[in-house]
């Protein structure tokens, strides 16, 4: 196989490793807040609930998880499984990175010297304008560095779509590796992953010193 | 009118009572300091008046209205308790000014989205303050930016700046430089010389004296003594208050 037909096909592939990763940090960032909160709820059972729902999320592998949200509704329902599984993998990916995010939120939030949310009190601020204008920002940018430890970790983790044959860049690497018998795809798919993550690294370096205008 | 009315306050924690019958009035204008050793409820009695803490016992009110009071072991609040928020302000020791806010920001916001006060009205209220307490030049400046004095001074025009009847202090210059006490001193005796309402819980004795009114001695949970301050630091009959203020002095090698 030519070179340059190679690389086309796996650009193919890069769009759908692109698209795991934007749609599933469009739904796991908002989630992660909804599952944080949930977990901080005053009634037991719904934070008893959530914290087991974090932690088994945390406790299996994603490759389990991908394999359960894409092939479970047939076993369980006998629905048949859709060719289209951008759906399952998004889901999955999307709930997984969610439950992370949760537990990152948490500890930012749980961070947060006291007298931030007595002050707001004094003051008169609800409490749902203390969160939104005062903690989040503030939790926010304490949380930037191991949010974007997690952002890397998600474009590696797209690969993982390979174990349900969603033709992203990995699997279809794969695929051309073993019809040519080549190591070259995988060292391409490897530059590939370097490069994207080189950029969100940069990008979320700018953002840390856009919000670094304050001292803590 | 008592600005502030607290009678018979009780709070534990645990098994600890801080406050045991505490009755306080505080009339508008009237300075009053808050003085005793640590642990003896002086901060917790301000966190109850500031409803950062509920009460266990007892009542209280501001202007005349009652805030909330225990009836058959629970607590009663007022339904509209952002009412009476908008009454009070606290000065907080370790000055909880928000970080991520400039100066300006941190004096009015609190005006603006929570007492829904005109925005341009608010703002030169607030330039008029930060001017008054020499922080004019620090408007577009960060809190981290300022030193520890500038902090509490910013964090007093925070609290003047929701204009409230009656203004708290916890121990305002304790995480201070003493250095640098000087300057907040001086702006709270400012306040005091315009007739602001004012309960400061406070170690510095030679300000409580010459800056209050009144004079409240605090131990273990229980007023031991109450006067004007040449009463109470001159010529206290009070054992415990004589051996306290023996204490302070001897401090002082």
């Amino acid at each position: 196989m030519d070179f340059w037909i190679m690389i086309e096909k796996m650009l193919e592939g890069f769009e759908k490793t692109c698209a795991i990763f934007f749609l599933t940090l469009l739904f796991s960032l908002p989630l992660g807040m909804i599952i944080t909160l949930l977990s901080k709820s005053k009634l037991k059972i719904v934070s008893g609930i959530t914290r087991f729902v974090i932690s088994v999320l945390r406790g299996t592998p994603l490759m389990l998880q991908l394999i359960a949200v894409t092939y479970g509704p047939y076993y369980l329902f006998h629905i048949s499984v859709s060719r289209e599984k951008l759906i399952p993998v998004v889901i999955a990916f999307s709930i997984n990175y969610a439950a992370y995010f949760a537990e990152i939120y948490r500890s930012g939030i749980e961070s947060m010297p006291v007298g931030q949310y007595e002050a707001a009190a004094v003051l008169g601020y609800s409490k749902p304008k203390t969160f939104m204008k005062i903690i989040l920002p503030q939790v926010i940018r304490r949380i930037l560095p191991s949010a974007t430890n997690e952002i890397v970790t998600l474009v590696k983790d797209t690969s993982l779509a390979f174990t349900v044959s969603y033709q992203e860049m990995f699997t279809i690497g794969k695929q051309i590796a073993n019809s040519q018998t080549s190591f070259v795809p995988f060292v391409v798919a490897g530059i590939f992953y370097y490069v994207f993550n080189a950029l969100v690294s940069f990008i979320m370096r700018r953002v840390e010193k856009s919000m670094s205008y304050y001292k803590m | 009118m008592n600005i502030l009315n607290m009678s018979n306050i009780q709070k534990s924690f645990g098994d600890n009572n801080v406050l045991k019958d505490i009755s306080i009035k505080v009339d508008k204008g009237e300075v009053v300091s808050v003085i005793g050793p640590s642990g003896s409820g002086k901060s917790t009695l301000l966190r109850c008046a500031t409803l950062l803490e509920t009460i266990d016992g007892g009542s209280f009110s501001y202007m005349g209205e009652e805030v909330c009071s225990v009836k058959n072991g629970k607590v009663v609040y007022d339904k509209n308790l952002n009412k009476f928020r908008h009454y009070f302000g606290l000065v907080f020791q370790n000055f909880n000014l928000f970080p991520h806010w400039s100066v300006l920001k941190n004096v009015i916001d609190a005006p603006i989205s929570v007492q829904h006060r005109d925005k341009n009205e608010v703002k030169a209220e607030a330039v008029e303050l930060l001017k008054k307490m020499g922080l004019e030049d620090k408007v577009k400046a960060y809190p981290g930016e300022l030193s520890g004095g500038q902090q509490q001074r910013l964090s007093i025009v925070r609290a003047l700046a929701m204009k409230p009847e009656i203004l708290f202090f916890d121990e305002p210059t304790s995480a201070l430089d003493p250095e640098l006490t000087g300057e907040v001193l001086k702006v709270i005796k400012q306040l005091a010389e315009e007739n602001m309402t004012m309960v400061i819980v406070t170690h510095e004795m030679e300000f409580a004296r010459a800056v209050s009114d009144r004079v409240i001695f605090m131990d273990g949970g229980i007023i031991v003594e109450e006067g004007a301050p040449n009463e109470v630091f001159a010529n206290t009959k009070n054992e415990r208050t004589k051996q306290f203020l023996q204490n302070y002095s001897k401090n002082e090698y």
